[in-house]
């Protein structure tokens, strides 16, 4: 058993912590103020190749593996949970579907320019009615004159109105010709008629990063847009959130140990009773106790990564490493508002941020309820 | 036409420096390694000769001495654009003998990059020396560097002012910040192709050092601040005549 990064591993967390430190620190906390979208950071990022890392090059990737992307997402979110939210949404939900389910003639219309972070591509799956139960999902798509004609709305969907979103990948349902309904999942792009998307506003987390409604009217794409094929819909939506969920805790993981060190950094210089607050037991023990969650939290994460790059089952794993980095995130960011007293209510002082930012982490991707239902159904509950 | 940048292994700047028992040595414990400041500036300027249109740059190597350790500093060179890398296997014991091991693997270059000095010991020797040993001109605090036609100009800073030189090559500079802007954050690409870039072993060459460290002394503590309120001016007289003794 090896527990060392790779060389290349340890590179790209130092590279993608400097960029965070030098290019996005300075910025965060405005940006999320005005609940701005960084169309400059998001080019960067694209620049720099953290979207599609882990597709090969011919598709504009890095080559990469899963482990590379989870910590650049990590590093991202230890700095700013709404840019990690854009380059883990477009990675996992926008990216993956297409590259995994694609053909290649889908592959390399979209791919490239996804890649360059020139272009955002989304997921659509929620809809009003259908959260965590995404099978009552109501949005309908039906072959017309060899066109999808898909009616209905989704809600919530990240990367999905900004002005670089080219496209969504949409999951509806279908009837099979028994007359039976089926999940099929379609490819969207922006410009097409009786396609509208608004930006949803007044979020209370991830303030900088964009979040949509998507309406379909009577919306018609070409045959060839469907993803995989006619009733595979449920598996695509499987397997996007399997691997989406990694990218999650990832987010999760990142948010905590960002955190962890504005607290401890705070404890040891804030003075109280003659002496800095870090000496006080009880605060001591609780940053003792944080530094514990977070590497129980990247030791499985990174345990999940490494079973999907070696090509093996991780469902379990990756909803064992989302549920738990969610939930540390929460309360490793809870402890350190406590840690930094008042302070820590008020805006200048980014660990308010990070309180806000990791409350998704718990609800987006499957809530917590929802993933220990998965991890009860693995175990044979 | 080849550059070569000279490339120090460093403690990260934000090092809580520890020495070994006796003092003789410093204690690399957990310690987080990166290029000297200046000679990734160095790097960074000499990409942008490189890439700019009528570059005549074939390929940039980049050099240290020092333990198999310091090869993830070289991979960052490379992931950041350098074309190849040469490490000499030696423990970099002073100047004289960094110097002695890079004039071997130093020939065939057009120009030379060094930083001014490396953030660790602060000796500010080893590019001066190379030139030396090369047989080279060298100029010294280059804080600009333009290629223009094959002719080169430099810039220095100098005391109220700042000063213009044309030189010919091969020529090795001696760099001071401000010769680069901000150095560059390496792309996923970049640091996947480093990889498979060569990264050269050389044999060091015997040569005796011309120093040896008898002890290291960190500096003392800094002594607590007294706060004078600000309507007691003759307090502050006073301790200044009477404490601290400066007036
Ligand atoms: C900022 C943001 C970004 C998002 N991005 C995307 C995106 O890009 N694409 C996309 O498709 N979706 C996205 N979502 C939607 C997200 O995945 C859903 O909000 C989430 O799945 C929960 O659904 P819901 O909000 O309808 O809650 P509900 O499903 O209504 O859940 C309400 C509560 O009931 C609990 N609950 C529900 N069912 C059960 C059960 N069987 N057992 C026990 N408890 C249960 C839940 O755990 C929760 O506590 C995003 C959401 C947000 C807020």
């Amino acid at each position: 058993m090896n527990f060392d990064l790779s060389e290349e591993h340890k590179m790209i967390r130092e590279t993608v912590r400097e960029f965070a430190e030098r290019e996005i620190k300075p910025v965060a906390q405005e940006l999320d103020e005005k609940a701005e979208f960084s169309y400059p950071l998001t080019k960067r990022m694209g620049e720099l190749g953290l979207f599609g890392m882990y597709l090969p090059e011919k598709y504009g990737g890095q080559g990469s593996d899963i482990l590379s992307y989870i910590i650049a997402v990590e590093e991202i979110a230890r700095i700013d949970g709404s840019q990690a939210a854009t380059l883990a949404a477009h990675n996992s939900l926008g990216i993956g579907p297409l590259y995994y389910f694609g053909t290649d003639e889908q592959r390399m219309k979209y791919l490239p320019q996804l890649c360059s972070g020139e272009a955002l591509w989304s997921f659509g799956l929620t809809e009003p009615g259908a959260g965590s139960d995404s099978r009552g999902s109501k949005t309908t798509v039906e072959l017309i004159n060899k066109e999808w004609v898909i009616n209905g709305s989704k809600i919530f969907i990240t990367n999905g109105a900004s002005d670089i979103s080219v496209g969504s990948t949409v999951q509806a349902v279908s009837t099979m010709p028994d007359g039976s309904k089926t999940f099929t999942t379609i490819i969207v792009e922006s410009n097409t008629p009786g396609f509208k998307r608004v930006s949803m506003h007044n979020k209370m987390m991830w303030r900088a990063s964009d979040t949509a409604e998507l309406f379909f009217d009577d919306c018609r794409v070409p045959e060839e847009n469907l993803l995989g094929t006619v009733g595979q819909g449920s598996k695509i939506m499987l397997a996007t959130l399997d691997a989406g969920r990694l990218s999650i805790a990832a987010m999760g993981l990142g948010a905590a140990q960002g955190a962890y060190e504005l607290a401890l950094s705070y404890a040891k210089e804030r003075k109280q009773f003659g002496q800095p607050i870090s000496k006080f037991q009880i605060n001591a023990f609780k940053l003792a106790d944080m530094a514990m969650k977070i590497e129980l939290a990247r030791n499985l994460l990174y345990k999940a990564c490494w079973l999907k790059d070696e090509g093996r089952a991780y469902g379990l794993e990756a909803a064992m490493s989302k549920l738990y980095c969610s939930e540390i995130a929460k309360e490793v960011a809870d402890e350190a508002v406590q840690i930094h007293g008042g302070y820590g209510l008020m805006k200048d002082y980014a660990v308010e941020r990070f309180y806000r930012d990791q409350r998704l982490l718990q609800i987006g991707e499957g809530t917590s309820e929802i993933q220990r239902l998965v991890i009860s159904r693995h175990i044979g509950c | 036409m080849k550059i070569l940048v000279l490339i120090g292994n460093v403690p990260d700047t934000t090092t809580k420096v520890k020495f070994n028992a006796d003092k003789t040595a410093f204690d690399a414990n957990g310690v987080q390694w990166i290029i000297n400041p200046w000679d990734e500036l160095a790097l960074t300027r000499a990409l942008e000769l490189k890439e700019t249109a009528d570059s005549c740059i074939e390929s940039i190597v980049v050099a240290n001495v020092g333990r198999v350790e310091t090869e993830s500093t070289l991979r960052k060179a490379l992931a950041v654009g350098a074309d190849e890398a040469i490490r000499v296997d030696a423990d970099p014991k002073d100047a004289f003998y960094v110097a002695s091991q890079l004039a071997q693997v130093a020939i065939g270059f057009d120009l030379i990059f060094a930083g001014i000095e490396a953030s660790d010991y602060n000796g500010a020797a080893v590019g001066g020396m190379l030139a030396e040993l090369l047989a080279i001109q060298s100029v010294s605090a280059v804080s600009g560097i333009q290629l223009e036609n094959g002719s080169l100009k430099i810039n220095r800073e100098i005391d109220g002012g700042s000063q213009t030189l044309a030189m010919n090559l091969p020529l090795l500079a001696i760099v001071q910040k401000g010769i680069a802007k901000e150095p560059r954050i390496p792309a996923m690409r970049g640091i996947m192709m480093a990889r498979s870039k060569k990264l050269t072993v050389a044999t060091p060459i015997e040569v005796e050092p011309l120093t040896s460290i008898l002890s290291f002394e960190l500096p003392a503590p800094k002594a607590s601040c007294k706060l004078v309120a600000e309507d007691q001016a003759k307090e502050l007289i006073r301790l200044l005549h009477e404490e601290a003794k400066v007036l």
